[in-house]
């Protein structure tokens, strides 16, 4: 996947979770929680359904990552480099 | 529908023992993940504490006395928009005490008001109070009590500290001694938009819970105990129920955390380390409550929906458990919580220990009951003058009903103090495959908390299967 598909991922999960999100004005380098309303619950979302699409495990300590949507592709692009 | 013991297979993905909200839960997202998903409850019907039982006609909720509005998010997102669709909000919640009197939305700007104009405190104080207990998360500093905190925005002011305790000790049983963070978290919870519940009762909303497993694929049975959770080698391998060995890869025990290490999991299965931790943990209180019901084409005046009364002449934890307590919530049910029952239901809540019940002689027992039910009657005969004439049913549980119904060590209604988190959310790391959901370290509890908390669950359990 390239950067820009694993933000399209990111997005369509969100949508999943919020189907109200409002992804016009987002900015990808501001944490999406702040910018979406999510709260901690929505991450383990997120992380659950990445698990279930890609069989992708993310440990606890790096949830940080999935901060922003940037970097959520810069944590991601390694790990889903053959999907 | 449940299907008979006799039916189930002889190995499942998961087992989930109990189905309180947060057992149904848990089964309900890993059925939705894929997984092939048992679900066994010991009593007949499902919901744990989240319950009812009916009497002439009438129908009386156990613990539907009000939720904070991330219900309405959690439901959608873990259950559906069905569910999401029937919660209501709460609008009328009194206060009535000795210290002060008022009615309130229980929510940010209605508490704000109120700390400004009848407890006279700076708008600036209340703001600052507010950020503070909003910006709280579990994984901050927990050696403030919440006492501390009250003391450091509101020093001296008993009142206050009722005012923002009470509500909470009901909720929770947290006292004044627990982490200031277990406050803030459920505070601010409610403080979001206010005090909701679920329209159609909890039969309503377990029926459609019980829909949505059966959609997803979840084996349910009821009147199924479970003996015994199979450990081998370290190792999740099944349980043992009636007789009969099922096989699992995991099993999530929503049976209490107590429950599940020293009755449900042989001892050897744990480090000496970890059943240190797990003797460490302080079991909550359970409840009182009485159960009135209006005769059928009677009615009474619409006095709020939530009533936080007490004679008592201040705020006070130990008060709020003595067996002859001043302090007791009336949850009142009006037509509305039922549209197309025309009833109205009335139960008085209180906090109570385990021992001051178990201990007394089956006469004393029953005599201590009829005078819960007397004194109830008595405190509700303030807000509604006569009601007792209204009324043809009355009953009373004690923490040994609690007990009976859902097993629970001491009949706890509020699950554990805040270390049985950490052992909660630990177990699977003791022993492979087995997992607890339920009620624990304050902030993991009421609906909200242990739907929620089935989720984070769910989460762990899916990553154990899918490495």
């Amino acid at each position: 996947m390239t950067s820009e598909e694993i933000k399209n991922l990111i997005l369509e999960i969100i949508e999943d979770i919020d189907d109200e999100a409002d992804f016009e004005s987002l900015n990808p380098d501001e944490p999406l929680r702040d910018q979406l309303d999510l709260d901690s619950m929505d991450f383990l979302d997120i992380v659950m359904e990445l698990r279930k699409r890609h069989q992708l495990q993310i440990p606890e300590e790096d949830y940080p990552n999935l901060a922003t949507l940037n970097s959520c592709a810069v944590y991601l692009e390694p790990l889903l480099r053959n999907a | 529908m449940p299907v008979p013991f006799t039916q189930t297979k002889e190995t499942y993905d998961i087992i989930v023992v109990g189905s309180g909200l947060g057992g149904l839960t848990t089964a309900n997202r890993l059925a939705y993940c894929g997984h092939k998903v048992l679900l066994l409850e010991h009593h007949h019907r499902l919901g744990g504490l989240a319950t009812w039982f009916k009497r002439r006609g009438h129908i009386f909720d156990i613990s539907l006395h009000g939720f904070p509005y991330g219900m309405v998010k959690t439901c959608k997102k873990y259950w559906n928009k069905e569910i999401m669709q029937s919660i209501v909000q709460l609008k009328n919640i009194v206060f009535d005490n000795p210290q002060f009197s008022l009615q309130t939305t229980f929510d940010r700007e209605d508490f704000t008001h109120i700390l400004e104009t009848v407890f006279k405190i700076p708008v600036a104080t209340v703001n600052r109070f507010f950020t503070v207990v909003s910006g709280m998360n579990f994984y901050d500093d927990q050696t403030m009590t919440t006492r501390e905190l009250f003391e450091e925005f509101f020093p001296g002011r008993s009142d206050i500290h009722r005012f923002l305790m009470e509500p909470i000790t009901y909720a929770n049983g947290s006292t004044l001694e627990d982490p200031a963070i277990t406050y803030g978290i459920v505070f601010s919870n409610f403080m979001n938009k206010g005090v909701f519940t679920f329209e159609g009762g909890t039969d309503k909303l377990i029926g459609m819970m019980a829909d949505e497993l059966e959609r997803n694929g979840v084996t349910i049975c009821t009147n199924v105990k479970v003996d015994k959770i199979i450990v081998e080698k370290g190792k999740v391998r099944g349980i043992e129920a009636h007789g009969k060995t099922i096989g699992s890869k995991a099993v999530v025990s929503n049976s209490g955390i107590t429950n599940t290490i020293y009755n449900l999991t042989e001892r050897n299965a744990f480090s000496e380390e970890f059943l240190e931790k797990a003797a460490a943990i302080r079991i909550n209180n359970s409840s009182c409550q009485v159960y009135m019901g209006i005769k059928e084409g009677e009615g009474i005046n619409d006095v709020g929906d939530l009533l936080f009364t007490s004679t008592a002449a201040e705020f006070d934890s130990t008060e709020l458990l003595d067996r002859e307590t001043k302090s007791k919530t009336f949850s009142i049910y009006y037509p509305k919580t039922r549209p197309g029952l025309n009833r109205y239901t009335i139960v008085a809540s209180m906090n109570s220990r385990y021992e001051d019940w178990a201990e007394l002689e089956e006469d004393r027992y029953q005599e201590e009951k009829r005078s819960l039910i007397a004194r109830s009657l008595r405190d509700l005969d303030r807000y509604l003058p006569g009601v007792a004439q209204k009324i043809d049913w009355t009953e009373a549980a004690t923490p040994k009903t609690f007990n009976r119904y859902t097993l629970h060590t001491s009949g706890t209604s509020f699950g554990t103090k805040f270390e049985g988190l950490d052992v909660s959310r630990s177990i699977f790391k003791e022993v492979a495959g087995l997992f607890h959901v339920g009620s624990v370290g304050i902030i993991m509890s009421g609906w909200l908390g242990a739907i929620n908390y089935g989720v984070i669950v769910s989460n762990d359990v899916d990553s154990y299967l899918r490495s």
